[in-house]
């Protein structure tokens, strides 16, 4: 198995508001390999984008508190001083966001923009800078760069921005690419492209963190998988364990809820009763259990994240492997309930 | 009552046009181009159906909503509720037809009011609309019996909106544009900015509603999957021109025109072995602009199919039977009888026509696939 | 460019006119205007006043007046009515003293104001920021008239630090220029000083948060560089906008509290005098003189802004 490139352990993330503490991230523990692609999974307020951006620091603000650690390359970044993380960033670990039109700068045209990002890391000329920049573009498929690299980002679509911030996550040659909800803003024709293009670039891309709640984008690129419910990791498998052997009902009812293009047409589409918690007063034991109509008794106390399931998977949930089976067998097909 | 002559139809859309003007000039202003955002579009809505539109962004669909409740004022052409002609009525006659066709927005946050409380959100429709004959109090137990019927409690009526989840937002939108009781519903990306699984519930609200008030929707949607779970007939637009109406299913199962193939096959499938089966078709380039068009056929600069007589003539709507029309000289998944069956639909746009595609034979429609 | 510059030449062209109309009709419709009372002195003889009427053309219809009126504007030929000066050559030797006051007013207020918006942008909430707060309300607060003279009441009566107002030109004596402008200018900017530090700071506080500024921290960059290059290179904008409409706005003569409180005989002044002794040929000069700058500087502030946002495009 490869090596353990990044590790995250026991991370929690608190921001204090004025309405109390919320808890975004509570112990979460993953590790990311050497050239895989990881995919974090869940819906709004799941911690997933807390959990990306702390990685990279980015979270760091006086009204939040850091507990756990996160190791990379003999370094602890979540107490790394502020110099060494700002030779981390851009560096060795790289970052794209949602929005590619808020995302870069609007007043500085592209080229200077991904040159910015090159000359923050490495002694070179602003000529070489440019012409690499140029290179750049070319190889994320932005047709005549040499002219698109003078272009103001308002100039470029969405997909061409987004193809551009690839450029320059990919500028300083990182070991890890984040990509943070990379193709949700984009149109679907559009979001087919920047997926095969990061498909096309894994091999230079090193290791990559998907944050997502697209379970197609996931099936698509993921390796792996971490699926986050109300700052916890509630499973976390192959791809293909995932899919195909979910072991937890909160996975089971985001594999049932999704609209699907292809096979049968279900007559209701089967939905997750209620809305994600509160994460300043989260329910008490499992997270899920308020929204789980498979809730018994022992869910007042939360279960751990552990193997059960054999294979390399862990989930966060106290029924039997037995029970499960059973239990998300909904009209031939995984869901979290039979529809009323 | 109203004198349609199809009794079935709730609203007729017919060679609807709205474009924009772009104006410029060095003194006094000039129209100089135009965009255009719904380019001579036909289609009928049948009452108790539901109608999804689907495309990319700017491809018109959510310029042609704001079009069939006469929130904008078209370009050319008519839309009739019920039989009679609102793109020429004033804003006093519009009145009492704008509380039989109401609307849901995308966004739940920016679309109701935060200063209001929840029974003035729900409540001020009836009133304003002269509602309110069994005074105050019957206007409260309409509210309460409105909150409950979308899933929340009666005791929200005094709450403000910011108290309440995406979802929950979405629902009081839904009780604000059931208020009036209105035939029409426009529901413009009504669930894209929730999760996905509280898009299930609204999506499932909005069914039961359908049912229980036998209202029409129209549903405007970006997500091809909640579209054909939602809708009996869809209709898929790219640049203001509708390209392909279908039954839902069939769209799904048998997409004729190479655009709504190409949109389907975008779509990552949640299931990893599938996703490695299927041939996938990624459509290069972008979405040309609206201000200056491509000639003839609008997709052709992107299609894998395309032949000089795509860049030349546009293709008609054309008719496959079963309500299946098509706009494209080289259709798909469809076999030659029905290309030689096939006529040119009355919805077909009026500079469109009647070249219809002409028959080949399959070993041509393979080599053409294979080269491409 | 071409089709901006022609039509802001337009716009101007109507503004002025629409201004003249406006003053012109103002004058002759609010009570005891006649010029000719006026000018007749304190015990008016029917028959001199009859004869000024005569002479000035007070007699003509209104269109004709104003129509003489605005050609003797244009050929620089205006004269008050009260004095017989000519206001152009008034004009002209106001404007050095009006420019002293403005310009070195307008470096004080640009720099300490962007200054303390930084440092209160930085500091937020913390105690630099609090004190820069109240500093700027109470700028924004004070009345410009008791701010200058209360400066004049304990700067120079009681202690005699500084000159009783007054102008020195900067080519006679540049050491007395500057010993007479500083109250002045101290006067003028403190409640711009007040405005631009708090706009920035909110600025500031605003751009921090958007996507932009988080892609470059990602990009490694160090703090300096994202709050100079990244941050206030867009929180600048809109301070550019209103300094532009401001230094326009008190060049163009509306710095006229402070020109008549120091005695500075600038064009503010000359504006302020002709207003009160109700003399329309200078207070028409002084209209269209100051309507000129501020439409010469809201032309250039779009200019600039364009040039600052390349998503701005220039429009009339």
């Amino acid at each position: 198995m490869a090596e353990a490139l990044l590790t995250v352990e026991d991370l929690r993330v608190g921001f204090e508001t004025d309405d109390g503490r919320v808890q975004a991230v509570d112990g979460v523990s993953f590790e990311l390999r050497e050239g895989e692609v990881l995919a974090i999974v869940g819906e709004s307020g799941s911690g997933k984008s807390v959990t990306a951006q702390t990685i990279m620091g980015l979270t760091r603000s006086p009204n939040a508190a850091f507990e756990g650690r996160i190791g990379f390359e003999g370094e602890d970044l979540l107490n790394a001083s502020q110099e060494q993380l700002r030779r981390v960033r851009g560096n060795e670990i790289a970052m794209i966001f949602q929005d590619p039109m808020t995302s870069l700068h609007p007043v500085y045209k592209l080229g200077w923009q991904i040159a910015e990002q090159i000359q923050a890391h490495e002694q070179v000329s602003k000529a070489d800078a440019r012409e690499r920049a140029t290179e750049l573009l070319r190889r994320v498929g932005i047709p005549s760069p040499e002219s698109r690299i003078d272009n103001y980002p308002h100039e470029f679509s969405g997909g061409m921005r987004q193809r551009a911030m690839i450029a320059m996550a990919l500028a300083n040659s990182p070991r890890i690419l984040i990509a943070d909800e990379p193709t949700t803003a984009l149109d679907v024709t559009i979001q087919a492209q920047i997926i095969s293009l990061i498909g096309d670039l894994r091999s230079e891309l090193g290791s990559v963190i998907l944050i997502t709640h697209d379970l197609g984008v996931v099936a698509e690129i993921a390796d792996r998988v971490l699926v986050m419910y109300g700052g916890m990791v509630v499973e976390q498998g192959t791809l293909e364990e995932l899919f195909y052997n979910p072991q937890h009902p909160y996975t089971w009812g985001l594999l049932g809820s999704l609209a699907r293009v292809d096979g049968v047409k279900p007559r209701r589409l089967p939905s997750i009763a209620g809305a994600p918690p509160s994460l300043i007063a989260p329910p008490k034991g499992c997270r899920f259990r308020t929204r789980c109509p498979h809730e018994f008794d022992r869910c007042a106390e939360l279960p751990p994240l552990a193997a059960r399931a054999g294979g390399t998977q862990i989930d966060r949930c106290w029924l039997s492997p037995q029970e499960k089976a059973a239990k998300r067998a909904v009209e031939g097909r995984i869901g979290l309930e039979a529809t009323a | 009552m109203s004198e349609a002559a199809d009794t079935d139809a709730l609203v007729e859309v017919d060679h609807l046009k709205q474009y924009f003007p772009i104006k410029s000039g060095l003194l006094i202003d000039r129209e100089v181009a135009r965009v255009h955002a719904v380019d001579d579009v036909t289609f009928s809505l049948r009452r108790g159906e539901t109608f999804g539109v689907v495309g990319e962004s700017g491809c018109g669909k959510s310029t042609l909503s704001r079009c069939l409740l006469r929130l904008l004022d078209p370009t050319a052409g008519t839309v009739r509720f019920e039989g009679r002609d609102i793109t020429t009525l004033s804003r006093a006659q519009l009145r009492p037809l704008r509380s039989e066709m109401q609307m849901i927005f995308q966004d739940p946050y920016a679309s109701l009011n935060p200063r209001k409380r929840v029974g003035q959100i729900v409540g001020d429709p009836i009133k304003l609309h002269g509602g309110a004959k069994g005074g105050e109090g019957s206007v409260k137990t309409r509210v309460q019996t409105l909150l409950e019927r979308v899933g929340l409690q009666a005791e929200h009526y005094n709450r403000f909106p910011h108290e309440f989840s995406g979802g929950q937002r979405q629902r009081i939108g839904i009780a604000r544009a059931l208020a009036l009781e209105p035939k029409l519903i426009v529901a413009d990306e009504p669930v894209s900015a929730l999760d996905v699984s509280v898009q299930a519930q609204i999506v499932n609200l909005l069914d039961d509603l359908q049912d229980d008030f036998g209202l029409t929707y129209v549903f405007v949607a970006h997500d091809l999957g909640v579209v054909r779970h939602v809708s009996d007939r869809v209709a898929v637009m790219y640049l203001g021109k509708v390209v392909e109406v279908s039954p839902a299913e069939e769209l799904y199962t048998k997409p004729v025109h190479p655009y709504t193939a190409a949109l389907l096959s975008a779509i990552p499938i949640p299931d990893p072995r599938e996703n490695r089966a299927r041939r996938r078709v990624v459509l290069q380039g972008d979405v040309p602009s609206p201000i200056d068009p491509p000639p003839a056929c609008r997709f052709h600069t992107r299609c894998p199919f395309a032949t000089e007589v795509c860049s030349t003539v546009e293709p008609p709507l054309v008719d496959y039977g079963g309500g299946h029309l098509v706009a494209c000289h080289h259709p798909q998944n469809v076999s030659e009888q029905e290309i030689r069956a096939a006529t040119v639909a009355p919805e077909s746009p009026v500079s469109a026509g009647d070249l219809l595609p002409e028959p080949r034979g399959d070993s041509a429609r393979a080599a053409a696939q294979s080269s491409s | 460019m071409l089709r901006f510059t022609v039509r802001r030449l337009a716009q101007t062209f109507f503004v002025l006119i629409a201004l003249s109309i406006i003053t012109f009709v103002i004058f002759n419709v609010i009570p005891n205007g006649d010029p000719a009372l006026r000018l007749a002195g304190r015990t008016p003889n029917p028959a001199v006043v009859q004869q000024i009427r005569e002479d000035f053309g007070f007699n003509d219809p209104l269109p004709t007046q104003y129509a003489n009126l605005m050609e003797k504007t244009f050929k620089g030929e205006l004269e008050s009515y009260s004095n017989g000066t000519n206001v152009r050559e008034e004009l002209l030797r106001g404007l050095p003293n009006t420019a002293s006051l403005v310009i070195g007013a307008a470096i004080i207020w640009v720099v300490l104001g962007v200054l303390f918006g930084i440092l209160a942008a930085k500091y937020a909430g913390r105690i630099p920021d609090r004190l820069i707060t109240i500093i700027g309300i109470v700028g924004i607060s004070l009345p410009v008239f008791w701010v200058g003279a209360l400066l004049l009441y304990y700067l120079t009566f009681k202690v005699s630090l500084f000159p009783p107002g007054g102008y020195t030109p900067l080519t006679e004596d540049p050491v007395q220029w500057l010993y007479h402008m500083i109250l002045p200018w101290t006067t003028l900017s403190i409640l711009f000083i007040g405005f631009y530090s708090r706009l920035l700071r909110s600025n500031i506080l605003d751009t921090v948060n958007e996507d932009y500024v988080r892609t470059a921290r990602a990009k490694g960059l160090s703090e300096r560089r994202i709050t100079t290059r990244h941050v206030l290179r867009n929180a600048l904008i809109p301070i550019v906008t209103l300094f532009g409409l401001d230094f326009g706005a008190a060049f163009g003569g509306g710095a006229i509290l402070t020109e008549s409180i120091f005695n500075l005989q600038g064009v503010g002044q000359y504006a302020a005098d002709s207003i009160g002794t109700l003399d329309l040929p200078p207070i028409l000069g002084t209209v269209l003189y100051g309507a000129f700058f501020i439409v010469l500087l809201s032309a250039l502030v779009d200019i600039a802004y364009a040039f600052l946002d390349p998503r701005i495009r220039l429009s009339g």
